[in-house]
């Protein structure tokens, strides 16, 4: 399959989507623990310096006073890396975001394998089981720049804490103009009948490949984006469970707790399907390339494959 | 502050403690010490200096105060109902089921709390940020944070010190409610917050220290905060600990403590009320 870069990077499409919001709504602000370089949003602070809160290396602090802003009237978005932005503040997040039910939207880079080179202690392998648990809270990650540039107004005014996870750098295009965003609502990427992969983030480009593995070997497989992992798209998950009774999650997350959790617990409990779950397996991360790690965690388009094949075997 | 001005707010003080005592008996127990040890602040925020409209809780210029040491939430509750935000009889529903008063202050379910907050020193750094606000917004508001000195021990409270003395908030005026003793002990015992007025002064705050039980004092030091341009002010409330709640004053246990029918007889007969 032909993969393309998309021409601009995530964190570029995420900044320029601040900027173009809060350039019609003085109630958007940023906050930010001195990692705007890394997040590149330098170009809002250009923008909006009176807008731009950054607080330093206090990531707790810097939640806080998201909090505290979008309790005066503003409508914060608040960045780090992925593992800053949740388990280290993650009493901050839960109480004086989601408790108190604030619209702070926090926004976290590099997620999983992404961190690639900052290794184990920068890779967050539980950020979205983390803010999946805490009630109120929107979790989402973005494939591509389009779904991105969409997903942003629609983050922006949903009225609750949400939680972005964001790949920095360039993603392989998915979506064309012609697609329609909805927060909430997964997204067919190619029908199927004989498995499903769910997926998110990074590994969406990875599942198309695999289905087309698995397409060359007679299976049929559907690929389905799941980009809002909470609140769940139930009806989707259900409707192609149901359809092809062989479910695959794949994500850029330990399988613990996250989409693949997330997907067995509706399973489970409505519609038991035979199921594997393709991610990080419960083990913390470490240096590398996304080339070296993708392969040394089961991350490839073969791996999705493989537990695609599995699934549909053991169905039988 | 004119003699008949100062019995107002000592009575309107000992109201506070009356009727949160109430509560907590009420409902059998609570958090007496640190409730008791703020009465006289909120008696002179909520009955002289706040720019505040019951009938409209949610005013956008209104002042705004965070509880930041939440627990203390009965005592903010009487004042905000003796003020008129809701009825009197609504506080003996205190942390029965289904209130909307529970123990930790929640915006969400109390009229007229600006912040939720329990979890130790996560209001204060709301308050930063709703003093940020209301600064971008260009409004007259003040921010009123009230924290604790065993809640100081928090790093997130200098988090919120350092970057609110650096961003030059001087519509923030913090209260730290320094009545000695926390959960364990002493602040002292335990890990001592001295020397606590340099400590902000370092920080780059307008440092007031009085008695926390003394209306006129916690008034003139919030008048000499609003004078303040260049800062954010941290005023130093000297407090006993369940102050005006004789069966436990002064003691570490009143931080929690059960409250039963005699005890609240015997300290609303000390405190003049019935």
């Amino acid at each position: 399959m032909k993969i393309e870069l998309d021409s601009k990077e995530m964190r570029a499409v995420y900044t320029e989507g601040l900027i173009q919001l809060a350039k019609n709504d003085d109630r958007i602000v940023l906050c930010e623990s001195d990692l705007m370089g890394a997040n590149g949003t330098k170009n809002f602070k250009k923008e909006f310096p009176e807008r731009t809160f950054d607080v330093g290396i206090a990531e707790a602090n810097m939640i806080g006073v998201a909090a505290g802003l979008a309790a005066g009237g503003k409508i914060p978005f608040a960045n780090s890396f992925t593992p800053f932005a949740t388990r280290r503040c993650l009493d901050q997040v839960t109480i004086s975001c989601a408790y108190a039910n604030l619209p702070v939207k926090i926004g976290g880079t590099d997620p999983g394998i992404c961190a690639q080179l900052n290794g184990g202690t920068h890779m967050s392998v539980e950020d979205v089981a983390l803010m999946r648990a805490i009630p109120n809270m929107t979790v989402f990650e973005p494939v591509d720049a389009e779904q991105m540039r969409q997903a942003i107004p629609q983050i922006a005014y949903n009225g609750k804490p949400t939680y972005i996870r964001i790949h920095r750098t360039a993603a392989n295009t998915v979506f064309g103009p012609d697609y329609r965003f909805e927060l909430g609502k997964a997204d067919v990427l190619r029908d199927g009948t004989d498995t499903v992969i769910f997926c998110t983030g990074i590994m969406v480009i990875r599942a198309l490949e695999a289905a087309e593995m698995l397409a060359a070997e007679g299976i049929s497989a559907a690929v389905v984006n799941i980009h809002t992992v909470k609140p769940l798209d139930e009806k989707t998950v259900l409707e192609y469970a149901a359809k092809t009774r062989a479910v695959v999650t794949a994500e850029n997350h330990s399988i613990v707790g996250a989409l693949g959790g997330a997907v067995a617990e509706v399973l489970s409990e409505k519609c038991p399907t035979v199921m594997r779950r393709v991610g990080i397996k419960d083990r913390f991360g470490e240096v590398g390339k996304l080339s070296y790690l993708e392969k040394v965690m089961g991350m490839t388009p073969a791996d999705i494959a493989a537990a695609a094949k599995e699934a549909v075997a053991a169905k039988a | 502050m004119d003699i008949n001005e100062k019995d107002y707010l000592v009575g309107k003080a000992t109201d506070i403690r009356a009727l949160a005592l109430k509560m907590f008996k009420e409902i059998g127990k609570g958090h007496v010490g640190g409730a008791m040890s703020i009465s006289d602040l909120l008696a002179v925020l909520y009955f002289k200096r706040l720019n505040i409209r019951p009938e409209e809780p949610r005013w956008a210029d209104r002042d705004r105060v965070v509880l930041s040491k939440g627990h203390a939430g009965p005592a903010l509750y009487a004042a905000l109902a003796l003020r008129g935000f809701f009825p009197v009889e609504e506080c003996l529903t205190l942390n029965q089921p289904g209130t909307n008063l529970p123990s930790h202050c929640d915006m969400n379910r109390t009229i007229g709390i600006d912040m939720t907050a329990g979890s130790l020193a996560q209001g204060f750094s709301a308050s930063v940020g709703i003093a940020l606000a209301c600064r971008l917004d260009k409004r007259d508001s003040k921010v009123y944070a009230i924290i604790g000195d065993g809640e100081s021990q928090e790093g997130q409270i200098w988090e919120a010190a350092m970057y609110a003395g650096n961003q030059k908030l001087s519509n923030l005026i913090a209260f730290c409610d320094n009545n000695g003793m926390q959960i364990d002990g002493t602040t002292n015992e335990i890990n001592s917050i001295e020397p606590i007025a340099d400590k902000w002064t370092a920080f780059k705050w307008n440092v007031i220290t009085c008695c926390g039980h003394d209306v006129e004092a916690i008034d003139a030091a919030i008048a000499a905060a609003h004078t303040e341009t260049e800062r954010p002010t941290m005023i130093i409330l000297n407090t006993v600990k369940g102050k005006g709640a004789n069966f436990c004053e002064g003691t570490v246990a009143s931080h929690s403590t059960t409250v039963n029918q005699e005890q609240l007889d015997s300290a609303l007969a000390a405190l003049g009320r019935n």
